[in-house]
């Protein structure tokens, strides 16, 4: 049913979108489709790697080791921002039809007060599309 | 120091046949450190609010803060005089070390654009501009002096050419006039000639030339180098890894400092300015109701605009005040006298070229009301806000070559700055001398725009205009400033959480309107000056570790 799954990823927080990483390998699996790890980097140095470049070495180094784990085809999507942080929600809009996706899986935190000024990026995005969303709380599927 | 780049591995990423990859940013030399961005850093999630900053420089630069806002507010008295001696003697004892620091920047700016360095790229040989051209001058200008323009576009050649018609005064030796160099008592073409040179001298190449220096550096350091986009950066190839300590931490802590002290203090004196328009406009009352309004007003603008971020806020904002501006100054071309500004702008420009060696002397000048309290003040004020608009034209400067960056933050602005003070004092001075208008003269000095306004055609719009443009150029300072201090207090990282951005603005405001309401911004604003003694310093040493970074990087073809 689904062919391609993007699946954005925050190199730094990783423990944070590890119950959604499980999600994707299991649906992967069951539509038998292709992951795409999407990464959003700024243009200068981050803790995550220093350069544009570097963050996207690790980000395919990422995906195979992923690609271990599910044995799904996967690629990779690196978007650079000169200002990642106001740009993320856009960026990820944007890069949902540039890799032509038909599912998106991404973590999110429950509701809160604060998301009246400033939305979750998961809702803003499923907002913003013709792409399936799939929403993952923390602690799901545990 | 500078090793073999990236520790061996490869610098160019193989092509993984996926999409979107960007194509490879080409050769840069990275410095080899076991730093980590970050690794300093503090995460936490108070009440559900995600923080990421680096704890010593967030810390201290907090403590710093409240306590000089706290001996402003409550010791009034007794802090005021010490900022004040404290000025003086940084202006009149010191006033050559501002003056040949300036010009040291300048000279160097300059060469570097003829030499081969300037065909490195910022970002790496392969690197593309994040920005449009017109988004990007746009984005330069309303950070560097945007305000300043509004501010002292008519009052300046006016106050200037009044002084230099009053010719030399003497009293025990000493000068007593504000008149630059020697004066022009009664002459009055040379009068106007003395007072665009002066003004343009305070808004040209000089005060672009520290923006440049620290600009360059932060970027080259930042993108080329792999350096975190903090001030201290710039001290690695003299300091080394001792950068990550203390002496890093001082260095980020003095440009947190220089620029919340710069930007609150211009924000309230901005807001009494446009308040002062309001009222002469409007009749709005100007209270302290009204400042605060207003205050609370650019803040929460300022806070939409850093929401929305550096391409859908700041740089929308910054090009709507370019087109305003350009408006503004066409229509004081139009209908002031076309044919004197135009003349003028050639006029001012060879002014300019030949009072350029003596308005820059450092040593021996007769005219020290002049070279101390204008120049060095301007100088002092220009390289305290240099961390602020340097770190932020670094951050939108990714992609162009060091050539097109030195043109472009040097040249282009001055010549933006030599039409506009040529256009709005030509202006104010024809109304003054030919067709003697004295109130432009006589008013005071934040209402002098609007009254050169009230002497031309549509003065309501265009006086609007100006308000607007007032309160803009302010947003975009104070947008600019808030990503500026969360950059450097989470020890480089852009993409710290959006709340710290928002906490950096809201306190903008906040220290505005209680400095404002209790008086010690003058104090303060004094005291944000005197950064500009360790800064000139600390760019003097950028100057060489610029040069040191450059020959050190690949050079474009």
């Amino acid at each position: 049913m689904f062919k391609k799954i993007m699946v954005p990823v925050d190199l730094a927080h990783l423990d944070v979108i590890e119950p959604s990483l499980k999600i994707v390998a299991d649906q992967a699996k069951h539509y038998n489709a292709e992951v795409c790890y999407v990464g959003v980097t700024a243009t200068t140095p981050g803790s995550v790697a220093r350069t544009p470049e570097e963050f996207t070495q690790k980000l395919e180094a990422f995906a195979q080791e992923r690609a271990k784990v599910h044995g799904q085809p996967v690629s990779t999507h690196t978007i650079v921002s000169p200002d990642p942080i106001a740009d993320l929600d856009d960026d990820l809009i944007e890069a949902i039809d540039k890799v032509g996706a038909d599912l998106v899986v991404m973590p999110t935190h429950p509701p809160k007060h604060a998301d009246v000024i400033m939305p979750s990026h998961g809702g803003k995005v499923a907002t913003h599309t013709k792409a399936s969303v799939f929403l993952v709380r923390p602690g799901a599927g545990e | 120091m500078a090793k073999q780049p990236n520790d061996g591995k490869p610098k160019v990423p193989e092509d993984t046949g996926t999409e979107g990859i960007p194509a490879p940013e080409g050769a840069a030399n990275l410095i080899d450190t076991d730093y980590v961005i970050g690794q300093d850093n503090i995460t936490a999630s108070p009440m559900g609010i995600n923080v990421d900053l680096h704890g010593k420089v967030f810390l201290f630069s907090s403590l710093v803060i409240l306590f000089f806002v706290i001996a402003t507010l409550a010791l009034q008295d007794q802090m005021e005089p010490i900022f004040n001696a404290m000025f003086s003697f940084l202006t009149t004892k010191l006033s050559w070390v501002f003056i040949l620091g300036a010009n040291v920047f300048v000279i160097l700016a300059i060469v570097l654009i003829f030499t081969p360095l300037a065909k490195v790229r910022i970002g790496g040989a392969n690197a593309t501009p994040d920005f449009s051209y017109l988004g990007w001058f746009a984005m330069l200008f309303a950070a560097g002096m945007g305000i300043g323009l509004m501010f002292y576009g008519v009052s300046e050649p006016l106050t200037h050419f009044g002084t230099a018609m009053g010719g030399i005064s003497v009293e025990d030796g000493v000068r007593t006039d504000w008149a630059p160099l020697g004066a022009a008592a009664g002459d009055q073409a040379a009068a106007i000639d003395l007072s665009m040179s002066a003004t343009i001298f305070h808004w040209g190449l000089h005060p672009w030339g520290a923006y440049a220096i620290v600009g360059l550096s932060l970027a080259i350091f930042s993108y080329n180098k792999g350096l975190p986009l903090t001030m201290r950066s710039i001290f690695y190839p003299i300091l080394g890894e001792r950068v990550w300590g203390w002496p890093g931490h001082l260095i980020d802590i003095l440009a947190v400092f220089a620029t919340l002290f710069g930007l609150t203090t211009s924000l309230g004196l901005g807001a009494t300015q446009a308040a002062g328009g309001l009222n002469y406009l409007f009749g709005i009352p100007d209270t302290n109701t009204t400042l605060i309004l207003l205050i609370m007003g650019i803040t929460v603008v300022a806070l939409g605009s850093i929401m929305l971020g550096v391409d859908k806020g700041v740089q929308r904002l910054s090009q709507l005040n370019m087109a305003l501006a350009f408006l503004l100054l066409a229509f004081v071309i139009a209908v002031g006298p076309t044919l004197m500004i135009a003349t003028g702008v050639l006029d001012s420009l060879v002014g300019y070229a030949k009072n350029l060696p003596a308005l820059s002397m450092p040593f021996g000048r007769e005219d020290a009301n002049f070279s101390q309290g204008w120049t060095a003040f301007y100088w002092a004020w220009w390289i305290a806000w240099s961390p602020f608009v340097g770190m932020f034209i670094a951050r939108v400067s990714r992609g162009r070559t060091v050539r097109e960056f030195l043109i472009s933050v040097l040249l282009v602005p001055s010549m933006a700055s030599v039409v506009w003070m040529t256009a709005f004092g030509t202006t104010a001075i024809d109304q003054v001398v030919n067709q003697g208008i004295s109130q432009v003269q006589d008013a005071a000095l934040e209402l002098q725009l609007f009254t050169m306004l009230e002497y031309l055609p549509l003065t309501t719009i265009t006086s609007f205009v100006g308000i607007v443009l007032v309160i803009v150029f302010f947003v975009t300072s104070s947008d600019s400033g808030s990503l500026v201090i969360d950059s450097i207090t989470a020890g480089g990282k852009v993409d710290a959480p959006k709340p710290q951005r928002i906490f950096w603005a809201l306190i903008e405001g906040a220290l505005a309107i209680a400095l404002l309401l209790g008086g010690g911004l003058g104090a303060l604003q004094t005291a944000a000056l005197t950064t500009g003694l360790p800064f000139t310093l600390v760019l003097l040493v950028g100057c060489y570790g610029i040069v040191k970074g450059l020959m050190s990087e690949p050079r474009g073809k």
